[in-house]
């Protein structure tokens, strides 16, 4: 009789689901990769682009597309996706879908530390990469460090409350003493910091994006072994080290993966608000709240997402491009509103 | 079954004094049987549980699962043995009751391993066996209390179906929901033969529910052995401090525990 039952129900399992998942928001995240770029001052066309009978050198259309286009459009992409792979672990690891890159103060870190680059003139490289992403990334990490340092002093592994409200203390402790630096600067770099705060995505080189690689995709790997344990810890610690999962240990591998991916994709384009907070609840709709949908999906959405905010960014006022955070902040507040008034 | 000798546990509290929440404790499960664990508020029954469960450690003397030590077993190998109901459970994210109960797959998965149609099969023989097949699509989120729980229990059996360990299952549940989930509990007893440890403050679940019970007062066992002969007026003065009256309900077939006053 059960098995009667059971042949009738659907059998589809969550392979199904996923190739489905990242087929769809694959394509979606290819596209605009492929067709952001051929919007901006100077219109391209994406056959000319293409086009195998013209030589590179001749091919204004290929240069425009590869050489001043395409970078941005693909930090816009390792950003986007990066940011919204951190919400959806600080979302299921806090147990609070209002957490984001932000809430432990990993971005107000980075912020801090490139303030402290531009204020101070510190004028180094690392691997290729100049001072202020390089200080910004340190500082992501200074700002983990004192946050998990609260929460894992209280007792043996960390506490999910005093994470909570260890790192909204910390990220209003590096707020002041973000204002504290730039109270020291002086007109030029004022100018810098308030620019740099405001999130952009001027890149318009391969390297800078070669060297966040490092960081973010150390964080993918991380990433790849959370997606079911995310889904268990989000029910409650208890329930699933009873289903054998090594919280404390994942709890510090989602940390460290989450704080990465951020600290790597303020570094590239400062604090960029809300793509974090808005992608993992709009993939959510779709895909249902299983993280082995909800992880991929929003990696590939948040690259899209901020390649769209960062294409009305280029273009709604041109000749100006405004900084891409104005637009997803512009964008996130009421989408994040819209989400949170239809559910009540 | 499951057999529990000489365990002590402390919390470690920072100071040097460590407060020993279990002392020396010893009892047997057999296979087949639901046991209860009852004992005021702080007696040490959730350590007790966890211990079982083997999120915490002895500090001395061990738990032996049909003839192995629960501390050498891997958290993956022990999950898949002994399953564990909390109170309550509360959901972050939306999840579908199917989803909640194919998370109780998650120790029988190697770490990159999606499920295939059997864990199907298993997740939906769990919905069924707890009466919750028509709820399967439906938002956990959305449920009543009663039927909240009995998915967590079908999680449960798709995850372990040899051992439920069950902290305090109805206290977060009205009358009706209680003695829904208690029925429950009891066929899947009779039917699939399922062991089971239910702490509970409940001493009239207790009863109906439970051949043996163990009686925990901070942290010491008080008595242990079949309900009827356990569950007696002196045993309940010694664990609660209260007069009460019992007595066997003949219509509902075990007996009753009426508190009268404060001794």
């Amino acid at each position: 009789m059960t098995h009667a039952v059971a042949a009738h129900r659907p059998r589809v399992t969550v392979r199904v689901r996923l190739a489905w998942t990242i087929a769809v928001f694959g394509t979606i995240a290819f596209l605009a990769c492929l067709l952001a770029p051929l919007a901006g001052s100077t219109p391209i066309h994406l056959s000319t682009v293409f086009d195998r009978s013209l030589p590179y050198a001749d091919n204004i259309d290929a240069q425009i597309f590869w050489v001043a286009r395409l970078p941005r459009v693909l930090a816009a992409a390792l950003v986007g996706s990066s940011l919204a792979l951190a919400g959806v672990v600080f979302q299921a690891l806090l147990r609070n879908p209002l957490a984001s890159p932000d809430t432990l103060g990993v971005s107000a870190g980075a912020s801090l530390g490139a303030m402290i680059a531009i204020t101070f003139n510190l004028d180094f490289s690392l691997f290729g990469v100049t001072a202020v992403p390089v200080a910004s990334f340190i500082g992501s990490f200074g700002a983990l460090g004192i946050v998990y340092g609260l929460s894992a002093a209280r007792r043996r592994g960390t506490s999910t409350i005093v994470l909570l409200l260890g790192g909204v203390t910390v990220q209003a402790l590096l707020s002041a003493v973000i204002a504290f630096v730039q109270y020291l600067a002086d007109f030029t770099q004022t100018f810098r910091n308030v620019r740099w705060l405001m999130g952009s995505l001027d890149v318009a080189s391969y390297p800078p994006l070669l060297a966040a690689l490092i960081p973010m995709g150390t964080s993918w790997i991380g990433f790849a072994t959370l997606p079911r344990v995310l889904d268990l810890i989000s029910i409650g610690h208890e329930s699933a080290a009873a289903r054998g999962v090594d919280v404390d240990r994942f709890e510090r591998v989602a940390l460290v993966s989450a704080s990465l991916a951020t600290g790597a994709a303020v570094a590239l384009a400062g604090p960029v608000s809300f793509v974090g907070l808005i992608v993992p609840h709009l993939v959510r709709l779709i895909v249902g709240a299983d993280h082995r949908l909800v992880l991929p999906a929003s990696a590939l959405f948040g690259a899209a997402f901020l390649i769209g905010c960062d294409l009305v960014a280029r273009t709604i006022i041109a000749p100006l491009e405004l900084p891409v955070g104005i637009i997803t902040a512009i964008i996130g507040g009421p989408v994040f509103l819209w989400l949170l008034l239809r559910k009540s | 079954m499951l057999k529990a000798s000489d365990v002590s546990f402390s919390y470690e509290s920072g100071r040097r004094t460590a407060r020993r929440v279990i002392d020396r404790v010893s009892f047997d499960v057999d296979r087949g049987t639901i046991v209860g664990l009852l004992g005021p508020n702080g007696s040490g029954k959730t350590t007790l549980v966890r211990i079982l469960a083997g999120m915490l450690h002895p500090e001395s003397g061990q738990v032996v699962l049909d003839g192995a030590s629960v501390i050498e077993m891997s958290r993956r190998d022990l999950a898949r043995r002994v399953a564990l109901v909390p109170q309550e459970t509360h959901t972050t994210f939306d999840f579908s009751v199917i989803d909640m109960v194919l998370m109780g797959r998650y120790p029988h998965l190697g770490p990159f391993e999606l499920e295939r149609p059997a864990d199907l099969d298993i997740a939906r023989e769990a919905l069924d066996a707890t009466g919750t097949a028509d709820l399967e699509s439906r938002s956990f989120r959305t449920l009543s209390g009663g039927e909240k729980q009995r998915v967590v229990i079908a999680a449960a059996l798709a995850q372990a179906s040899d051992l439920l360990l069950l902290d305090e299952p109805t206290t977060a549940l009205d009358v009706g929901y209680q003695f829904e989930v208690a029925m429950l509990l009891k066929r899947l007893n009779a039917e699939h033969g399922t062991t089971m440890i239910v702490s509970t403050h409940d001493l009239n679940l207790a009863a109906s529910l439970c051949e043996r019970v163990v009686l925990l007062k901070s942290g010491s066992l008080i008595a242990q052995g079949p309900t009827a002969e356990t569950l007696t007026a002196e045993n309940i003065r010694l664990l609660y401090n209260v007069e009460a009256d019992v007595q066997f309900h003949a219509r509902a077939g075990h007996l009753t525990v009426v508190p009268l006053g404060r001794p």
